[in-house]
């Protein structure tokens, strides 16, 4: 895989400052990325997954330079782009697009579909209106929605076709990494299937890699090869999507997996709870970050952090209970 | 149905907007027996929160209004009380937990004194005792610290807690009823998980009945004894909660059953495809001669698009509105 990697996240730390001015100091910074690498092939599905503040969104970010990392390193098709000047990044960042959650804001209510789904054509050199309207009849039937809706706005479509409008924006520049951040979180059970399935189709017909980035881990499973879990700035786990229901290693995987309630009343938990909040990021723990909940927490989980190591195929875990463990 | 608690009948409620009147419940029935676990479930816009709001006749009215109905609750119909008597019931007998817990908390006021106010109105204890028993009721819902955090205020807390604070809130006069809309919707999937926990033990200790309003699937099944499926203002299903899961009828039910993905669905370098339900819920302001579904429903045939079915009895405690039931030779077998 590391060959064919279409983007390469190395050692990526993103601290956020918090209070201060424009002469204060900051009082204290939030620890929002704290060490992350991973690699997304050609043409693959990766999913982030993790609880409100792991970090997951910023990751998102940063990939697009949308914001600018601390420390790290991002390459994409082999070249850093953090070193990147303004233009030449420019001409890298339409090989690479953003979907978002919520259809309702991420598109602006003045423009109309067309011009939403072609404003990425508007940079140089910029096509005639002609093609661009032939472009944006395209983007909407690739994406399901009628082309006889170019001319109309965003509020007079339902939730899943607005997000289908986000979609075809992205699709616009014919990208080779779509960044999608809990695109379907805000819809329907019913609809969210019918995004999820545009996505995948839309995968295999333009050889798109995702990073998909979700809460939710029946959908980060059912859509993506492999997964990353998150707490705390951190990946605890990286692995096969059918890893996660055969064989979680990290205790946070675990207590994850274990809090889904389950759509089957057969099978109904006999507790399901994990004890506690997620710390703060501003503080967080020493050692392992997921110390404080942890069931299995060892001397060693309070004073130094674990790091991503091997333990199984294509399966690295950062939890001190694996060691030794592993496939050497 | 004779430990019957509360019992809706022939609810319709609507609302005045700028497209038109909007029936948001038509002609809604159901009953809650004593110590049940009722769910009701369905998508945006089926009219599940407008029912339950109306059982405590929280409806803001203009624009909304309930039209007809009944909804007992022991021997009373709710709906013909007056402003005093209803009062009395609010928060005592029936209680409410909503979504946002950080909108139904009043951010100016210390979470001790929301939760002991209750108390106030309804038995007439004085600040400190009533102080003394919110402080009893934090720990109960595992508060940390509780009595210390009695001074705290909602913006003090995290989502999780302030979810904590509301059901000690909704607990305190111990009500015969809880109704709870969408009451994990906004938490992570752990700490939903811990409030889960908390109700259901809640629940058994004290022998109350509970309402649970929810869009998600899962939850109904860990929690609920049974299950009404609601789809543009209507029932369209009930059952219990295993024949909801094994054997359900209604095409809606089935089809939201079968979009949802599969923990680890991913296969081995290939996705699966998920069964959706094509099309969109239609808007409430339309007129609708036929079945609301029919326009998204595999098996429509001409009869579903002239004319709504009834609630048909499927099996015992099962009905369902489809016209299947009645033709079942019309059931496409690929759909």
């Amino acid at each position: 895989m590391p060959d064919a990697a279409l983007l390469q996240v190395t050692d990526l730390v993103k601290h956020f400052p918090l209070g201060g001015g424009v002469l204060a100091k900051p009082k204290a910074w939030v620890k929002a990325v704290a060490g992350v690498s991973f690699a997304v092939g050609r043409g693959e599905s990766f999913g982030l997954v993790g609880e409100s503040g792991c970090g997951k969104t910023t990751i998102g970010r940063l990939v697009l330079r949308l914001i600018e990392p601390t420390h790290g390193r991002i390459d994409f098709d082999g070249q850093n782009i953090l070193t990147l000047g303004r233009k030449e990044f420019g001409r890298l960042r339409r090989r690479m697009q953003i979907i978002f959650q919520d259809p309702y804001s991420s598109l602006d209510p003045r423009m109309t579909v067309e011009q939403i789904v072609t404003e990425p054509l508007q940079i140089r050199p910029r096509p005639a209106r002609a093609m661009r309207r032939e472009a944006a009849r395209a983007l909407l039937e690739k994406v399901g929605l009628r082309t006889a809706d170019l001319d109309k706005y965003p509020h007079e479509f339902s939730g899943g076709q607005r997000q289908r409008i986000g979609i075809a924006r992205a699709l616009c520049v014919r990208p080779e990494l779509i960044v999608a951040d809990e695109p379907v979180s805000a819809l329907d059970v019913s609809i969210q299937a019918q995004v999820i399935n545009l996505l995948q189709d839309l995968q295999q017909e333009f050889g798109l890699s995702y990073i998909f980035i979700s809460h939710d881990l029946s959908v980060v499973t059912h859509l993506c090869r492999r997964v990353a879990v998150m707490y705390l700035g951190s990946i605890v786990e990286l692995a096969p999507s059918a890893e996660f229901s055969r064989m979680p290693r990290h205790p946070y995987t675990e207590a994850l997996l274990a809090a889904v309630p389950l759509p089957d009343p057969h099978r109904r938990a006999a507790s399901f709870a994990m004890e506690g909040d997620v710390p703060s990021p501003i503080d967080p723990p020493a050692g392992c970050a997921f110390h404080p909940r942890c069931r299995h927490v060892l001397e060693r989980c309070r004073v130094e952090r674990p790091h991503l190591a091997p333990a199984a195929e294509e399966h690295l875990v950062a939890c001190w209970l694996n060691e030794g463990k592993g496939l050497g | 149905m004779s430990a019957g608690l509360l019992s809706i009948e022939d609810l319709s409620v609507s609302f005045q907007t700028p497209e038109g009147v909007a029936r948001a419940v038509d002609r809604v029935s159901f009953a809650l027996d004593r110590g049940e676990t009722l769910g009701i479930v369905g998508e945006s816009g089926c009219g599940k929160s407008v029912t339950s709001l109306s059982i405590l006749r929280l409806i803001p009215s203009p624009p909304g209004r309930i039209d007809s109905g009944r909804i007992g609750f022991e021997d009373r119909n709710l709906l013909e009380l007056d402003a005093e008597a209803l009062r009395r019931i609010r928060g005592r007998d029936i209680s409410m937990i909503f979504q946002e817990p950080m909108t139904s908390l009043n951010p100016v006021l210390p979470i001790g004194r929301q939760v002991a106010e209750p108390l106030m109105i309804h038995f007439g204890l004085d600040h400190s005792q009533a102080l003394g028993q919110a402080a009893e009721w934090l720990d109960r819902v595992k508060i940390p610290a509780a009595r210390k955090r009695l001074e705290d205020y909602p913006h003090h807390l995290s989502g999780g807690m302030r979810q904590r604070v509301m059901i000690a809130m909704a607990m305190v006069c111990g009500p015969k009823l809880l109704i709870a809309d969408e009451p994990t919707t906004a938490l992570d999937v752990t700490i939903q998980a811990q409030i889960l926990s908390l109700m259901v033990g809640l629940k058994q200790e004290l022998g109350m009945s509970l309402l649970l309003i929810t869009h998600n699937l899962g939850v109904v099944a860990q929690m609920a004894a049974r299950v009404v499926v609601m789809y543009a203002g209507q029932v369209v299903e009930e059952a219990a909660v295993a024949d909801l899961f094994d054997r359900p009828f209604h095409p809606y039910t089935q089809g939201l059953l079968r979009s949802m993905p599969h923990l680890g669905g991913h296969e081995k370098d290939r996705s699966v495809r998920l069964q959706e339900i094509p099309g969109i819920v239609p808007a409430i302001t339309q007129i609708m001669p036929g079945c609301r579904f029919a326009e998204r429903c595999p098996h429509a045939f001409a009869l579903c698009r002239e004319k709504g079915s009834d609630l048909f009895a499927i099996r015992e405690g099962q009905r369902a509105r489809c016209w299947l039931q009645e033709f079942p030779q019309r059931r496409r077998p690929d759909a």
